[in-house]
């Protein structure tokens, strides 16, 4: 035991899962999880992106019910029915998006939805003095209570949605990400409130992509890996590389074929582009023929880099040039012009337009192309769609088929197929496999090795990591807003990989 | 089929809507002393097209403005500064044509000023277009004085009379919205522009992130409506034949009511205009018939505004369909 920590004030379990499985259809998300934490602990839960973790969350938090496993609390059967029957119970939930409503005061935040009150009238005194009370344990007593929550720094807001979480005395506190949006300095003064909330015998869950921080804070950790624990152990006497191997090792399917691809001329360059919020500095060079991966954390910037060549981000600093120009001011429009298509991670919010039929959804970029004076031939558009239907294997009825009746697999094809029809000599592909089955990801990881052969240079964001070692040429590592470091594949391994992106280098 | 049948049923829907409402009448409506009907008759439908000229048209533009994930509640008080703007230009011996041009410039000119607010400021376009309903309202009891304006006479008047003098069978208006619901039909399925707007209302990150110019789209959408609630002026000018600064107070909501019960979403993305032609005359039949059936202005009220959220309540339910 580090002497640094005070023990844990208890040795009692406080949770304890065995076996817990998830289906989401045929989608197995968690097979097998066990998962034990004392009272008193705090408990680091470690995972690469997409290995789980969120769906754990959502079964302690009751915002899924498991398909099989068992869940206790405090020893007897836990099964929350919804997220307010687990606060109920004991276990709270800080979620890595503050919730607040930022209009109402600091107290009515504190006490949403748990308000005192006699007949529908609130009690104020009752109110402020649970609301005090809630502050004074975790060392936050002098907060001014009145103030409206939104005038607020980010960090005190964190600490009154944890006051929230504490209003019930859970047994079992979650915490995803806590320090994502936290500077330094307020990072220790959130550790001080965890070791505080220890020193209680409240059981801690926490959730982190920063090693380093979980082994400062953390008493135990847990690994999972595509839905499964793949172990366990003591945090402070753990090596990271040990963990790192836990979280990275698996086997690699076959499933990157690679066309032969000779890169060529340099097509497209930044130069110490930086956007706000959160995309500090970043300098590549992709060549045409290039397959080009951006590998790091989910908030280390690569979006907003993609974004900031697109132009849908203004450029605070530095520079993007296509073919050797500098682009001029942010405009997707000039930039469908130049040949670059971009693939937006996100196909339900940015990518696609639900509602609206295949053919209209594939031809958005220049509908005009398929008529004349701003008419549009419906017959040529259709049959441009079935054309990438038919090639791509898009399962629909047909080119009037609304989008949003498609699988998540076929909607990455069709918003894929835009970037094909427009045609891009320039992919920007953001997640391009993102919540699709194996079968699309095969079919996609094949559609990109031959649009490199073809001479198109391609930029893919990927947070899994076999895929962006089986298929880039070039893998650049984001980690806090910078690309700290760009070297050809064979450098690379999954494990120093995940050192750069959490910033060991 | 179940799938396939309620697909059509939402498709149909409106056009059912239409359809039960002129059976209930049609059966509600008691023959007059002669035993001849007066409901489902010739001359009968001839006043409700006419009755549904204005409210069409505004309908018209309101689609265009919907369908881009918009509203534009400026739209009554566009209608009567449009009908002011028109009777001043006759009074001082302008031309039928010339007024016309004229009234539809300044509905245009209002709507432009809508969208480039809209636009600019990036603000909801139902705050923008509530502050002009009071702005314009105000404008067009300036303009008249705080009065109608009355000229002698104009070939205006003839436009929207079921007198038909020159024997087109039905009055010039009601041809006139027959034909911009035909071409608009046109420019929404076939032009660029069309599916911009809808690409617009659907998505606007998805339309943003394709190249569409989102920014001038909306400040066209609305010049281009504004457009249509000038025309409406005029024709509300030639039903009164006096510009009148204090018409159509409230209109817009007839209006909207009309484009969501034809089917539209105010989410955007989805409407026609065939459909908004349906609800306009949904509309103008409830009021006609609740005349006849001598019903109190109140009851007209309550039952207008139940077919309304009726309406809504199908265009939810579709909504939910597709999630």
């Amino acid at each position: 035991m580090n002497g640094a920590s005070p023990a844990p004030a208890s040795t009692a379990t406080a949770l304890r899962l065995a076996g817990v499985t998830k289906f989401f259809g045929a989608t197995r998300a968690l097979r097998g999880v066990s998962l034990e934490i004392a009272r008193g602990e705090v408990h680091a839960l470690i995972g690469e992106n997409g290995a789980g973790k969120s769906t754990l969350m959502k079964i302690l938090s009751g915002a899924h019910a498991p398909d099989a496993g068992t869940l206790e609390l405090g020893g007897q059967p836990y099964a929350p029915e919804s997220p307010h029957d687990a606060r109920l119970q004991g276990v709270a939930m800080i979620y890595q998006e503050l919730n607040l409503a930022l209009h109402l005061s600091a107290e009515a935040n504190i006490l949403l939805g748990a308000e005192p009150a006699r007949a529908g009238v609130i009690d104020r005194r009752a109110s402020r003095d649970r609301a005090r009370t809630a502050l004074e344990l975790l060392g936050h007593g002098s907060l001014p209570l009145d103030r409206p929550a939104g005038s607020f720094s980010i960090a005190e807001q964190q600490v009154i949605e944890i006051a929230r979480a504490l209003l019930t005395q859970p047994q079992v506190l979650i915490m995803d990400e806590p320090t994502s949006s936290l500077t330094q300095a307020d990072t220790e003064k959130l550790f001080a409130t965890i070791g505080r909330l220890r020193a209680q015998g409240v059981g801690i869950i926490y959730i982190s992509h920063f090693l380093e921080e979980c082994r400062r804070i953390a008493d135990r950790y847990t690994v999972l890996k595509d839905g499964e624990t793949v172990g366990s152990g003591d945090m402070r006497s753990a090596s990271l590389d040990h963990i790192v191997t836990l979280m990275t090792g698996r086997e690699v399917k076959d499933l990157y074929p690679r066309a032969a691809h000779a890169p060529g001329a340099v097509v497209l360059e930044t130069k110490s582009a930086a956007s706000e919020p959160r995309l500090r500095q970043a300098t590549l060079r992709v060549r045409a023929g290039e397959i080009f991966g951006l590998a790091g954390l989910i908030g280390a910037g690569r979006t907003d880099l993609l974004r900031a060549i697109f132009g849908l981000d203004e450029l605070a600093a530095g520079e993007v040039c296509v073919v050797g120009a500098p682009v001029g001011k942010h405009a997707p429009r000039d930039r469908w012009a130049q040949g670059v298509g971009f693939l937006s991670e996100d196909r339900k919010e940015e990518g696609l337009m639900l509602v609206q039929p295949i053919a209209d959804n594939l031809t958005l970029t220049k509908p005009g192309a398929f008529g004349r004076f701003g008419w549009i031939d419906g017959r040529r558009q259709r049959s441009a769609a079935q054309r990438w239907i038919d090639e791509l294997r898009i399962k629909c009825r047909g080119p009037e088929q609304a989008v949003g009746d498609l699988s998540g697999g076929n909607q990455q094809k069709v918003a894929l197929a835009r970037l094909l029809e427009h045609p891009a000599r320039i992919f920007l592909l953001d997640e391009p496999t993102r919540g699709i089955d194996v079968g699309s990801k095969a079919q996609i990881y094949e559609l990109i090795g031959q649009l490199a052969a073809r001479g198109c240079a391609v930029v893919v964001v990927s947070s899994y990591l076999p895929e962006l070692l089986g298929l880039c040429d070039t893998i650049g590592v984001m980690c806090r807003g910078e690309l700290a470091a760009v070297r050809p594949r064979s450098e690379w391994t999954e494990a120093s990989i995940m050192h750069a992106a959490i910033g060991g280098a | 089929m179940p799938d396939r049948f309620k697909a059509i049923a939402a498709k149909a829907g409106p056009f059912l809507g239409l359809l039960l409402v002129i059976a209930l009448f049609s059966l509600a409506v008691k023959p007059d002393s002669d035993g001849q009907a007066i409901f489902l008759t010739y001359h009968n439908f001839k006043t409700i097209f006419t009755q549904t000229v204005i409210v069409a048209i505004g309908a018209i533009g309101m689609t265009l403005i919907i369908i881009s994930g918009g509203i534009d509640l400026s739209a009554g008080s566009s209608i009567a500064f449009g009908s002011v703007v028109g009777a001043l230009l006759i009074k001082n011996g302008a031309g039928p044509w010339t007024a016309l041009a004229a009234m539809i410039g300044a509905g245009g000119l209002i709507g432009l000023l809508n969208g480039v607010m809209i636009a600019k400021l990036r603000l909801v376009p139902f705050i923008i277009t509530l502050g002009m309903l009071c702005v314009v309202r105000g404008a067009a009891q300036k303009l008249g004085n705080n009065q109608t304006v009355n000229y002698d006479s104009s070939p205006i008047n003839d436009w929207m009379t079921t007198a038909d003098p020159r024997g087109y069978a039905l009055p010039a208006g009601v041809w006139v919205v027959i034909a911009l619901a035909i071409v608009t039909t046109l420019v929404l399925r076939r032009t660029v522009f069309g599916r911009h707007l809808f690409a617009l209302g659907s998505n606007e990150a998805t339309a943003r992130l394709c190249g569409v110019p989102t920014q001038r789209l909306k400040v066209l959408v609305y010049a281009l409506a504004g457009c249509f609630f000038g025309l409406a002026g005029a024709f509300q000018l030639s039903r009164l034949t006096q510009g009148d600064p204090t018409v159509a107070v409230g209109l817009e909501l007839d209006i909207i009511a009309a484009v969501i019960i034809g089917g539209a979403s105010l989410n955007g993305g989805v409407g026609t205009i065939l459909g908004s032609m349906i609800g306009a005359l949904t509309m103008a039949i409830l009021r006609n018939g609740a005349v006849l059936m001598e019903w109190s202005n109140a009851d007209q009220l309550i039952i207008v505004g139940i077919v309304i959220i009726i309406a809504v309540y199908v265009d939810h339910w579709r909504q939910e369909r597709r999630a």
